[in-house]
């Protein structure tokens, strides 16, 4: 513990050394969703010219910040000053604020208003929270803050203490009461007490337990683990260690898709420097007590984040889940006690200890603590990842956080928790979230998918697409989620082409509900929440598709037609030459026809008739 | 794949922790009140008081411990008070305080909407497919009285694949998993698991690859276990029915002493009914030319294998040091598929001797083909086979002559009651006739074969006499005899210690081969069948449907049998006397050597895994 103080201090007197060298430090997110946007020339950039130009700056990689929707962002510190973030930032804009922000101190374009507090126990890191923040992040707290490559950066913000803490002060039932005593509950979807399960792993008697990190992030949309991992690695590590001093586990492995590269990458990086640096290993911090960790990869398959499936992935087996019991916390991976927990769930622990499960509880609603990352994608203005406290409503991360829907157009819905969750309406809007509400609203918090609609969106379609995921990631071994979510999509298909009747309408709820009463794991058990949610939500535009055969988002093509009024038509041509199929026919000045055989139904006539002599029916 | 192996280890040893505590549970299933111990399910707490909850994945052989229970068919959820969904019956454990319902309207609704739904996904060919009748799938719609099917949609298609002994046509898996289990639980033969995701997921070899590309031993246990017609034997009935016909051809039958035992269940007998005399009625009257028997190929098996036991044993007495003990016992096909497939580095250690079916073979088309002045090529030789293995074996090619093969068929005990059946043979009221001579004649120790530790019992019963010169003061080894999946004793060979292994099932005998290789082996013979049971619970064994109680009850009539021999001795079968003084000279003998004796092969080359 000592040791550690003394290096946070010397790391502390260097950086404060450095930052009076420097007039500016240039931080760069480099996360994937940053590097896809070509965050990486813009650091190159942003070293090279300000060398050119003679300027004392250290410019640093660090996460995402979260602004996924104004990527590359860069977050600039003059000396002295309170740090700025600008979005979309390519060489003309880093040119900019070299040339402006920088040398002179002149605000230029493209500043992102900060608007989240972080939870930190560091004094040295100057906190600068809007006053009406809505967000806290705690999860998130290092992401966009240090280089994930670096960890002195994460010592030096606090990183390891909590596990020194930890192996000090605390006996492991101790830590296990302070967990339960926070309140938290597992953030990759099931949404059971962290402490509890911690508790039942190290109730079970076995020589060999194992800590498990599930980073099987499966979920379209969400992307808040991957983002952890790229930003701040250690934290899970030194969760993970402080987990298995609890559970008395010596060995950790993290179950990571092979799909994140990057995360993998930093990853492993950072167990190398935890093992360099004495915090993992043999006799951690000078203590007996000896943990390491290894990562498993997993294959992409959406049920393998189910911790059964995921157990059998990980011992080489097929990955499918089993019956429970025995739970993993009583026969798990190798047949041993093992805990596992989601990667966010792992990144919320250190500030646990170090703020205390007191303070972790006064955030959130009164069965659901502390905050939630949502990763906030579709029709809305600001996508990224958010971390709100629970209770927070739907209303304030759409449209406060979320900056409203694109191009001023209606909210129509919002899908939470992936293939799981299920789709809320506007009448939802003003409801807190957190796990009860959530699930009692007919979704379900999930690993905080959330995805916005607007009155494009069919709504059948959204069933069907969601649908379309589960009967591909189905590992086929129970009956109902095998066969019955084909069937579902079928019937949805078959509405969706306009040749549903009232009949499938009633198969299609009784199957959703015996899908979701049979199935043998959450996959099964949930996959019909699209389905279900939406014909309670949104029953008017089923009975449509059915009796009027009209799709009023015009997403299900099979039930549109186009037609030239005739009144209209001038004859001018541009119809037929931009039809793709030539469906279009005609003689010049006069109006023109379709021919509903030919017609594909892309609507580029609609688009290129300049007298609304195209009709949609 | 060994999940299902891991899973039911852990679920097995959970259990059993559970079981320690003998905990009295108190609960409610269907408004009765019960109390049973800590850890039974409610599917067993439900049949304790006449509540028959259907099942369809779920598979159970008592006391052999093999079970099957992956919860994935879903067929058997039941309501249980206070919880969301509904809860597999099969998997579920009793807790205090439980109220369950089997068969209210939500129950019986998602029961049978989940039926559909399988139904649904499954070719409507029951008219044709062989499994008709016997078919588990079939017999839970009869039940549920499903007249419609509400949810219909694609059917998942494959490729149909043809081996010598088996059939798959994996349109018609369920994915119960039960072959799975089988194959490699208790087998370890690890030949067949799910593949593919969703909708597509189906039980297959490797990369969906044919069995005969496999490390399959084509056992057949995994047709025991199919609820289904997805996986079934190769029909060989039509063929025979030719050669019957073939005014041209010479028909000799024989059949295998576990037959016997099991045939009459096939025509509505009790299990365990002997019907020897029928069975040899019904052939002669299908029209085989001579009705012989395999027991008699079983005296010469243990003529020659015994034979090369003393002369192992006494080449080790001797101080031989390259002398291989223990000796193995390869009258099993599905044995000796596996031993080339998993041990290659051991096959030299098994006995050179041929199985019993092909001994016969081999004896037929040439001693008996002289003595009734018939060419090779005019004796067709069938048999008669509790087995699958069987079928493959009589295709190899060392065992033919000139592209004439020992054996021409080889029927499973399920085909030859669809023979008969066809033939309008009213089996059950058919006089008892007897074998036809010369190869008819057999011992009591040729009948055990029919069982797991018979083998080994007649072969002691013969070295035993061979080596010491003395009479046996008792016949019946009960120390060999029983179900344990592994036994041993030791036997007094007038003063030699000679240490017996018993093993069936393939996992058992992997064990066994283990020791052997790892030189810890104490053993000097060992008698491996490679299903449970022996050829009681062969592969082309009348289905048993998971009841432990057929099998024991076959065991018993064929120790039944043995007793009522009057000879009870390979050695002293005069038949087998005779075959030696006219034809064979003597065990071991060449002769001998160059008829009964066989060689074994490195299979591991044949294993394929991509086109």
């Amino acid at each position: 513990m000592a040791a550690l103080e003394d290096i946070r201090k010397q790391l502390l007197q260097e950086q404060q050394t450095k930052q009076q060298e420097n007039q500016v430090v240039v931080k760069v997110a480099l996360a994937t969703c940053g590097i896809a946007s070509g965050a990486r020339d813009i650091l190159q950039f942003f070293s090279a010219e300000l060398e050119k130009r003679n300027i004392e700056a250290a410019v640093l990689q660090t996460g995402c910040m979260g602004y996924c929707y104004a990527e590359p962002t860069v977050e600039v510190c003059r000396r002295g000053q309170e740090p700025v973030i600008f979005g979309y930032v390519d060489e003309k804009r880093a040119d900019d604020i070299i040339e402006n922000y920088i040398k002179k101190g002149v605000m230029v374009d493209g500043l992102i208003p900060k608007n989240f507090s972080t939870a930190c126990h560091c004094e040295h890191e100057p906190q600068a929270v809007p006053e009406k923040s809505k967000q806290i992040r705690i999860a998130l707290r290092n992401c966009g803050v240090i280089d994930p490559a670096s960890i002195e950066d994460y010592i030096l913000h606090d990183g390891y203490h909590a596990l020194a803490d930890v192996l000090n002060r605390m006996t492991p039932e101790e830590a296990i009461e302070e967990v339960i005593a926070s309140g938290l509950k597992g953030r990759g979807g099931g949404g059971f007490l962290t402490g509890q399960k911690w508790k039942l792993t190290r109730q079970s008697q076995s020589a060999q337990k194992y800590v498990v990190c599930n980073a099987d992030e499966g979920d379209p949309g969400a992307f808040m683990d991957r983002s952890i991992l790229e930003g701040d690695p250690h934290s899970v590590i030194e969760a993970m260690a402080i987990c298995a001093y609890c559970i008395g586990a010596g060995q950790g492995l993290v179950y990571i898709r092979a799909e994140y590269p990057l995360a993998i990458d930093r990853l492993l990086h950072a167990i190398g420097q935890a093992r360099e640096a004495g915090l993992l290993g043999s006799h951690i911090l000078g203590t007996d007590f000896h943990f390491d960790i290894s990562l498993r990869y997993g294959a992409g398959a959406f049920v393998c984040g189910e911790e059964t499936a995921l157990i059998h992935s990980m011992e080489g087996h097929r990955g499918e889940p089993t019956v429970k019991p025995p739970f993993p916390s009583e026969a798990g991976y190798l047949g041993k006690p093992t805990n596992v927990n989601n990667v966010e769930t792992f990144a919320c622990i250190p500030l646990i200890f170090r703020l205390g499960a007191a303070w972790f509880n006064t955030i959130g609603t009164a069965n659901s603590k502390g905050t939630k990352v949502f990763a906030l994608a579709g029709k809305i203005n600001k996508v990224g990842l958010v971390e709100v406290p629970m209770g927070t409503t739907l209303r304030d991360v759409i449209f406060d956080i979320g900056g409203g829907i694109q191009h001023d157009k209606q909210f129509k819905a919002v899908q939470t928790g992936g293939p799981s969750g299920g789709c809320l309406t506007a009448k939802h809007l003003d409801t807190p979230i957190d796990y009860e509400n959530l699930t009692k609203a007919g979704s379900m918090m999930g690993s905080g998918g959330m995805i916005v609609m607007d009155e494009d969106d069919c709504m059948v379609s959204v069933a069907k697409y969601y649908l379309d995921f589960t009967v591909e990631e189905s590992c086929g071994k129970c009956s109902p989620c095998r066969i019955g979510n084909k069937r579902l999509h079928e019937i949805l298909e078959k509405i969706t082409r306009g040749e549903g009747s009232m009949d499938d309408l009633n198969k299609l709820r009784n199957l959703a509900h015996v899908v979701k009463e049979t199935s043998l794991c959450g996959l099964g058990q949930s996959s019909p929440n699209p389905v279900l949610s939406t014909m309670e939500n949104f029953w008017e535009e089923y009975l449509e598709h059915v009796s009027d055969k009209k799709c009023r988002a015009g997403v299900c093509k099979a039930m549109m037609k186009y037609f030239i009024l005739e009144e209209h038509c001038v004859g001018c041509m541009a119809c037929a030459r931009n039809c793709p199929v030539n469906a279009i026919s005609g003689e010049k000045k006069m109006p023109h026809t379709i021919d509903q055989s030919i017609c594909i139904k892309c609507g580029v006539c609609f688009e290129k008739c300049k007298f609304n002599a195209i009709e949609i029916r | 794949m060994r999940l299902k192996y891991a899973d039911n280890v852990i679920f097995r040893n959970y259990l059993k922790d559970q079981a320690k505590n003998m905990e009295q549970i108190a609960l409610t299933i269907d408004n009765k009140k019960l109390t049973v111990e800590k850890g039974v399910t409610i599917l067993q707490a439900a049949r304790t008081i006449g509540i028959e909850i259907p099942t369809l994945c779920y598979f159970n052989l008592g006391d052999l411990q093999i079970e099957n229970k992956p919860g994935g068919c879903r067929i058997c959820v039941v309501e249980i008070e206070g919880r969301k969904n509904l809860a597999p019956a099969c998997v579920t454990e009793c807790a205090t305080g439980m109220v369950v319902h089997t068969h209210n309207i939500r129950v019986l609704n998602a029961r049978r909407t989940v039926l559909e739904l399988i139904l649904s996904d499954h070719p409507f060919d029951c008219l044709v497919c062989s499994k008709s009748g016997e078919c588990e799938l079939q017999s839970l719609a009869q039940k549920f009285g499903i007249r419609e099917i509400h949810y219909q949609g694609e059917k998942s298609v494959y490729r149909k694949d043809t081996s010598p002994a088996i059939i798959r046509d994996i349109d018609k898996c369920i994915m119960c998993r039960r072959c799975e289990m089988m194959c490699n639980d208790f087998q370890t033969c690890g030949v067949l698991s799910a593949i593919n995701r969703g909708f597509q997921s189906v039980v297959a070899p490797a990369f969906e690859m044919n069995l005969d590309h496999s490390t399959c031993t084509y056992c057949g246990q995994c047709v025991s276990v199919c609820p289904t017609g997805a996986l079934t034997e190769q029909d060989h009935t039509r063929s025979v029915l030719n050669a019957l016909a073939d005014p041209t051809k010479t028909v000799v039958v024989q059949t295998a002493p576990a037959v016997r035992a099991a045939l009459g269940e096939a025509f509505g007998l009790p299990a365990g009914s002997l019907v020897t005399g029928k069975m040899v009625a019904a052939l002669r009257q299908l029209g085989f030319d001579y009705v012989f028997d395999t027991d008699f190929a079983a005296d010469l098996t243990i003529m020659e294998e015994g034979s090369e036991l003393l002369d192992r044993l006494t080449r080790h007495l001797k101080g031989d040091p390259h002398v291989k003990l223990p000796i193995l016992t390869s009258c099993c096909p599905g044995w000796v598929n596996f031993f080339e497939h998993h041990f290659p580095e051991m096959i030299d250690i098994p006995s050179t001797a041929k199985s019993p079916q092909q001994m016969f073979g081999a004896v037929a088309k040439t001693y008996l083909a002289d003595k009734i002045g018939l060419k090779r090529k005019d004796l067709v030789v069938v048999s008669i086979m509790p087995c699958l293995a069987k079928k493959y074996e009589c295709t190899r090619e060392e065992f033919s002559s000139d592209g004439n093969p020992d054996v021409d068929y080889a029927l499973s005990t399920r085909e030859l009651a669809n023979l008969i059946k066809q033939a309008n043979i009213g089996f059950t009221s058919l006089e008892d006739e007897n074998f036809d001579d010369p190869m008819g004649e057999s011992s009591g120790a040729a009948v055990i074969f029919g069982t797991t530790g018979g083998v080994i019992e007649a072969a002691v019963r013969t070295a035993y006499e061979l080596h010491t010169g003395k009479e046996l003061p008792k016949l019946d080894f009960e120390e060999l005899r029983g179900l344990e999946f592994v036994r041993s004793a030791t036997v007094d060979f007038d003063g030699l210690p000679i240490r017996i292994g018993i093993a069936h099932g393939l996992g058992n005998a992997r064990k066994l081969l283990e020791e052997i290789k790892a030189g810890r082996s104490r053993y000097h013979a060992i008698e491996i069948m490679a299903c449970p049971g022996g050829c009681i619970g062969g592969g082309g064994q009348p289905y048993t449907h998971g009841d432990i109680n057929i099998l024991k009850a076959r065991q018993k009539a064929i120790y039944e049998e043995d007793k009522r021999k009057p000879l009870r001795k390979s050695h002293e079968n005069p038949s087998i006397q005779r075959l030696y003084e006219e034809f064979l000279g003597t065990p071991l003998g060449e002769m001998s050597h160059h008829l009964l004796h066989t060689h074994y092969f490195d299979k591991t080359g044949e294993v394929i895994i991509s086109e």
